[in-house]
């Protein structure tokens, strides 16, 4: 069984704030176009700090690695993706298992769980949820069938991005972009956007692990 | 007498405290605690889950504690805040969907006369009711 460790979960966590600070301007210009043009530069201040709070004070396991992650990102980011993203990491530290892959399969899910509570969006209403859950149900598809992680990761990744492409057509039910109404139609979410860079970095850190 | 806290939760600290100067000029000697946790620690425009929480802390005597708020992620990180309380803190605190500035001026005069939280919080909620009467809405 492959291990997902403190240091495969910290590798993730750093490869997704390498990611979103590549993608700052571009997160930023996404949400300008619908919203308050502060995703990429919100989420590269809290991701940049939770980095350097992993470097300050080394986790003694899993669970303590997400949950500074978590209290840095709903401290930090300032805008609605803190709490959001905070939740995330926050019901994954409290459901981090064991390890396996089911476990990191089951925590990832507890977290999207989590992200729906907080936001109380639903499907189509154009948030970071349209990546988030459909990379959950992947990759809880493929780690039941017995895919290996790799696999299962890949496939996560791949319907984070089928899901962001999906509702850029659609009217945003959320957030400033909602304000916008049918503006916001065939514009890329942002928020979804960056969901995709947190489950890509996953497949690209872990699958190795 | 109750002593009733209110949280001012706001993307700006400018603003928060603003609000909170206009509500204490309604009340000359009153102690009543009124906490602001408003804008990102640079400076900037945003709101903190961590500062929610402190500012609860703060405010909370072991009467209650009413949470006013702007918009957007003021509204989730006080939300998120209430995850990093205890328990017993936690069952103490209303977050109301007053508008802000009215909603403030109304609770604080309350809360400084010694009501309980439910009572604040009605008074938060009434917090239009002069305006709309005045311009006839």
């Amino acid at each position: 069984m492959t291990a997902l460790d403190t240091d495969a979960l910290g590798a993730w966590v750093r490869e997704f704030a390498r990611a979103v600070t590549e993608h700052r301007d571009e997160l930023t210009e996404l949400d300008s176009a619908i919203g308050d043009a502060d995703h990429g530069t919100n989420m590269d201040r809290g991701m940049t700090a939770a980095v350097a709070a992993l470097d300050a004070t080394p986790p003694a396991d899993a669970a303590a690695l997400l949950k500074t992650v978590a209290m840095t990102m709903i401290s930090k980011v300032g805008g609605t993706s803190g709490p959001l993203y905070g939740t995330f990491f926050l019901r994954m530290s409290g459901a981090v298992g064991d390890g396996s892959p089911a476990a990191f399969a089951a925590a990832f899910r507890a977290g999207v769980e989590g992200v729906v509570a907080r936001g109380k969006a639903e499907p189509g209403d154009k948030t970071l949820l349209d990546a988030l859950l459909p990379a959950a149900d992947a990759l809880t598809e493929a780690v039941g069938a017995g895919q290996g992680l790799d696999t299962a990761l890949r496939a996560a990744a791949d319907a984070a991005a089928k899901g962001r492409d999906s509702v850029t057509p659609l009217v945003a039910r959320k957030g400033r972009a909602s304000y916008l109404g049918e503006r916001s139609a065939g514009h890329v979410d942002p928020g979804a956007a960056s969901a995709v860079l947190l489950v890509e970095a996953a497949a690209t850190t872990l699958a190795r692990s | 007498m109750a002593q009733v806290g209110i949280v001012v939760v706001s993307h700006s600290r400018p603003l928060a405290e603003a609000a909170v100067e206009l509500a204490r000029q309604m009340l000359p000697g009153s102690t009543v605690p009124i906490e602001v946790a408003a804008g990102t620690d640079d400076g900037g425009l945003g709101t903190d889950a961590v500062a929610v929480s402190a500012a609860i802390t703060a405010a909370d005597s072991g009467d209650g504690v009413l949470v006013l708020m702007d918009l957007g992620s003021a509204v989730m990180s006080a939300e998120t805040a209430l995850e990093l309380l205890d328990e017993d803190v936690r069952a103490r605190v209303l977050l109301s969907p007053a508008p802000l500035v009215e909603g403030l001026v109304g609770a604080a005069v309350v809360a400084a006369g010694g009501a309980d939280r439910d009572r604040v919080a009605a008074e938060a909620l009434r917090g239009l009711a002069p305006k709309q009467a005045h311009l006839g809405g």
